[in-house]
């Protein structure tokens, strides 16, 4: 097979601030041919997953009922495939918690069955 | 009511937290006045993960590295709700609360007071002053802390950290994001979040573009944009016209030095590398320094303020010699511009144009870094071991370094 | 019966003459089209007390101007507004304006303004070290002062409700007709007033308030003036900087204003709207310019707070015209420059003049007027004692709201008592908002004291005017 023939995706790895540029080289059929650029594993793993099904973590905030706060901030605890946001924003707009929360608090386990969990990030007393 | 303390430390951000803990560490006793009802500042409202990386060594939200930095507090006198009045050069501290006016004698200071948004009135774009434009930072306040949508449809000038992240905030509660317009031909903000905020979500980011009027009867209803030539003048012919609600401006942060007025400024404080300013009281960190990246940086820059504070406080640190900074060739911001060359120091510098590889030298000191694709909106970190006292300057300068191989 | 006598507009002459008639008549209704009083042509303008020596000998704003100068000393005592008497200084700094210098000097002394004289080079630039160093004299005029025209209208409108008269906000005047020798006063919201005698003091919509009473008024035309507003952060000038005039206009300035900023403009241009107050391209290139001939170290980039244009309603003869139409009403029209100045001389002209002595009508001066109004105090400009007492009594008063220009929670709450609703309330009342952040800080703070004090949802809040909405919808439901 000619390389010409082969797919190059230049990519801002975003698993965390330092923003590495990594480059992928890849057949049609998802098969990696070369990867470099990154600095750590994670930026290959990245590369692999951007190619295929873009993962990220999705933050947002859900409804504080009797709270000092009207909102505490979630996140997932992992990425989730891109794909699934929509679809999890409209289970996060529906979602009510009762204060207090605390950081860490899991509202939703298996979310959307990605394996992660949704978790409160922001602490709020209750009234 | 008077108090009298070792340390004070003005401002519970970041910056702040860091120095408060940093300097109880040091074993003086420390209060840290905060005008909000809770510390953390601007991290409360930013919920998006991406800090604490090199801090805290964890991918954390801001409300959650808010918490960490709390709860390294539990020990110190926090007042919340606190307005400074007036620092006085006789090392008294004047602020007033919901119980008065209160008086507070101290040995240091840390001036950890963050920076304010420039607003979109400030730049001389022409229109009518109508409602419908927010800075980033209240747009992003109304959003994640009031429960309140600033509009329905937005165009978002200038394309920082803040305006990215906003991109993405407003796009996932249903504000529809028109454009991203950014006056430089590059992105300001990191990469990765011109991939995860406006990629992801097919926002159009239109570069050298800035808004060259606004119109509306009572509430926005147009912006119009248009092209820039190289002395950001608009280019006839490019006008480019969005009908939204809202825009929203992220096009810059100013530092914020008030009330101290009697020490050297410009604009943020101007400290050396333990955070000392012209008054060998007062210390300063952060954002009302000069702009980082950064929150890791802030944090760390605070817990050095702190640390430098207390010294001071216990008579083991005292005025440090001053060697200047100078900013040579291809050097936009460098930071800090006083080295106490007895003590270690970190240099933060941006480069003042692209660079495919940039060669960072620190002159007459055998220092030098290679930094890829430098660009001016990301900061390069540079650390220094204490050197000669006779050098009366340093010089950090950049060039693009030329492959051997041509 | 009843008499009751209408004044339409709530401007500084709106307002002020409704508080001079409101001396003799407890039923004096004011009517405002906008949301607040003094929004219209009193807000957006140099917001400067002239000292009254350059108008026309002979015309009315000569004899209003100065008169109106003096008045400002007792209003201010009784309306409680801050005013700084910093003085103005007229400065050539070409050679052919000098020779102007001492024509304005001769202009005083017709118009009987004692109160100006001429400063030599030396030391006008020991008086102003920003100004152009070229500059060659100056006629200073040491009774100018700079305030906010704004709060005189509000404090005005606040004394006649105090008093007994009734002041109306979005009440804009549609129709009027003479039904049994009254007015029948009929608004856009579909309310109907009678009302026996009428003063109209409309500003730039004078002349067309006049005609719907059927009467002929010089046709207004308006003339757009644009301005920067500069921060506290450097000291540009202390007194009021004139150039030597064009004809047009008296020239783009450069003042103090008076919370500590610095105001450089008009230019004045003739627009087609009297809604047109955008600021344009051209329009601030001419007055950064122009700004920068008087004092060349002007810093927009640092020190640039904002951008903003008003209206003066100017006329073919550039005259006040202040009399009794056909109709019997009372039309106040034609109030350009110097307006702001004149306009407690102009109340006491409608009331003392045209009706006692023109019309013949007999007011008695009620026994029961109070003149003192009463204003929360700008408690960072107070002693910190008397503060702290203040506090003690209301954790408001130390609750700090807006930290540019330091407005506490208690200053706001007095304003939404004192019938404020909208953030411009709030903004012109307490000057919340008003500093370098443009609101960036308090504006979230400020819309939640305002939904809780009025009772309302903060999509209910405008910014002024309906439709000038802040937010349309929460996050979460």
């Amino acid at each position: 097979m000619s390389s010409s023939q082969n797919l190059v995706k230049e990519l801002t790895c975003v698993r965390c601030p330092l923003g590495c540029k990594v480059k992928i080289e890849y057949t049609k059929e998802l098969e990696v041919l070369n990867i470099s650029g990154n600095k750590c594993p994670r930026g290959r793993e990245y590369a692999i997953q951007e190619i295929s099904d873009p993962h990220r973590i999705l933050v947002t905030s859900i409804k504080v009922k009797k709270g000092k706060y009207l909102l505490a901030s979630v996140k997932t605890t992992d990425a989730i495939p891109l794909r699934l946001f929509d679809e999890a924003m409209k289970i996060i707009e529906k979602l009510e918690v009762e204060a207090p929360v605390k950081r860490g608090d899991i509202i939703i386990k298996n979310f959307l069955e990605t394996g992660t969990n949704l978790i409160v990030t922001r602490s709020v007393e209750r009234l | 009511m008077k108090y009298k303390t070792d340390v004070v430390v003005i401002g519970g951000g970041a910056a702040g937290m860091a120095a408060a803990y940093r300097a109880k560490k040091e074993g003086v006793d420390v209060i840290l006045l905060e005008r909000d009802e809770d510390t953390g500042g601007v991290l409360n409202q930013c919920i998006h993960n991406g800090f604490g990386l090199q801090y805290f060594k964890k991918d954390l939200t801001g409300p959650e590295f808010k918490e960490y930095a709390k709860e390294r507090l539990e020990d110190i006198e926090i007042l919340f709700g606190t307005y400074v009045l007036e620092v006085r050069n006789d090392r008294t501290i004047i602020f007033v609360d919901r119980r008065g006016i209160h008086e507070i004698e101290t040995k240091a200071l840390v001036m950890a007071t963050g920076a304010r948004e420039r607003h979109f009135n400030s730049l001389p774009v022409p229109g009518k002053r109508i409602t419908g434009v927010f800075t980033a930072g209240l747009a992003q306040r109304f959003i994640n802390l009031e429960n309140l949508k600033p509009g329905s449809k937005a165009v978002i000038l200038g394309s920082g950290d803040i305006g990215l992240i906003m991109a993405r905030r407003l796009t996932l509660e249903g504000i529809k994001v028109e454009a991203v317009l950014e006056i430089m031909p590059y992105p300001g903000g990191l990469e990765r979040n011109v991939q995860q905020c406006l990629k992801d979500f097919g926002i159009p980011l239109y570069l050298s573009h800035t808004v060259t009027a606004i119109e509306g009867d009572r509430r926005l209803e147009k912006v119009i944009a248009a092209q820039v030539d190289y002395k950001w003048d608009p280019i006839p012919g490019t006008e480019k016209e969005f009908e939204v609600d809202t825009l929203i401006t992220s096009v810059g942060l100013i530092p914020q030095t008030k009330p101290v007025d009697f020490v050297e400024t410009d604009p943020g404080f101007l400290v050396s590398n333990t955070n000392q300013t012209s008054e060998d009281w007062i210390f300063a960190a952060g954002n009302c320094t000069v702009i980082f990246d950064l929150v890791d940086y802030v944090a760390k820059e605070g817990e050095k303020a702190g640390k430098y504070a207390a010294m001071y406080a216990k008579g083991e640190y005292k005025k440090g010699k001053k060697v200047k900074v100078r900013k040579g060739e291809n050097i936009g911001v460098i930071h800090p511009i006083y080295i106490d060359p007895t003590q270690e120091s970190t240099l933060y510098i941006r480069v003042s144009k692209v660079f495919d590889r940039a060669n960072i030298k620190v002159l007459p000191l055998d220092v030098e870094v290679i930094e890829d694709e430098a660009r001016p909106p990301e900061m390069i970190v540079v650390k220094l071991k204490p050197f000669d006292e006779n050098i009366d300057e340093i010089e950090v300068m950049a060039d693009e370094l030329i492959s051997k191989l041509g | 019966m009843i008499f009751l006598i209408a004044v339409i507009g709530g401007g500084i002459v709106g307002t002020l003459i409704a508080r001079e008639l409101n001396k003799y008549v407890e039923d004096v209704w004011l009517f405002e089209a906008k949301t607040n009083f003094g929004m219209g042509v009193t807000k957006s303008n140099s917001a400067i007390l002239h000292g009254g020596y350059d108008d026309p000998p002979g015309s009315l704003r000569a004899q209003l101007c100065y008169k109106g100068n003096q008045l400002y000393t007792q209003l201010q005592k009784e309306l409680n507004f801050d005013l700084k008497r910093v003085g103005s200084h007229v400065v050539a700094i070409e050679d052919e304006e000098t020779k102007y210098i001492y024509e304005l000097v001769k202009k005083a002394e017709k118009n009987g303004v004692k109160e100006v004289r001429v400063v030599e080079k030396l030391e006008l630039l020991e008086m102003e070290k920003n100004i152009n160093p070229k500059a060659k004299r100056s006629l200073f005029c040491e009774i100018a002062g700079i305030f906010d025209p704004w709060i005189v209208a509000m404090q005005a409108a606040k004394s006649v409700r105090i008093n007994g008269g009734r002041t109306l906000i979005k009440k804009r005047l549609v129709e009027v007709e003479k039904k049994n020798g009254k007015f029948l006063l009929r608004f856009q919201d579909k309310s109907e007033y009678f009302a026996d005698l009428v003063i109209n003091a409309a500003g730039l919509f004078a002349d067309d308030v006049a005609k719907l009473f059927g009467d002929e008024v010089p046709e207004i035309f308006p003339v757009k003036g644009e301005y920067f507003l500069l921060s506290k952060d450097f000291q540009y000038v202390n007194s009021t900087i004139f150039p030597v005039p064009t004809g047009i206009s008296k020239g783009c300035l450069v003042l103090p204003t008076v919370d500590g900023g610095f105001l450089v403009g008009p230019n004045a241009n003739r627009v087609l709207s009297k809604y047109d107050t955008a600021t344009t391209r051209e329009g601030l290139n001419e007055i950064r310019e122009k700004g920068t001939k008087l004092v060349p170290n002007l810093n927009f980039r640092r020190h640039l707070v904002k951008t903003f244009a008003g209206l003066r309603p100017e006329t073919e003869k550039k005259d006040f015209h202040i009399d009794v139409g056909k109709s019997g009403a009372i039309h106040v029209s034609g109030i350009r420059s110097p307006g702001l100045t004149a306009a407690p001389a102009i109340a006491k002209y409608v009331v003392e003049y045209l009706i006692q002595e023109k019309i013949g009508m007999n007011l008695y001066k009620r026994e029961n007027y109070i003149p003192e109004i009463e204003k929360t105090p700008h408690l960072i400009h107070i002693d910190r004692n008397e503060w702290n007492d203040i506090i003690q009594k209301d954790p408001d008063a130390g609750e700090m709201i807006c930290h540019c220009n330091k407005v506490t929670k208690k200053e706001i709450i007095d304003a939404i008592k004192n019938g404020a609703r909208t953030l411009d309330d709030i903004k012109f009342m307490t000057r919340a908002s008003f500093g370098e952040c443009q609101g960036g800080f308090c504006t979230a703070k400020i819309l939640k004291i305002l939904a809780e004090y009025t009772g309302r949802d903060p999509r209910e809040i405008n910014q002024n005017e309906d439709g000038s909405w802040i937010v349309n919808a929460k996050v979460r439901i």
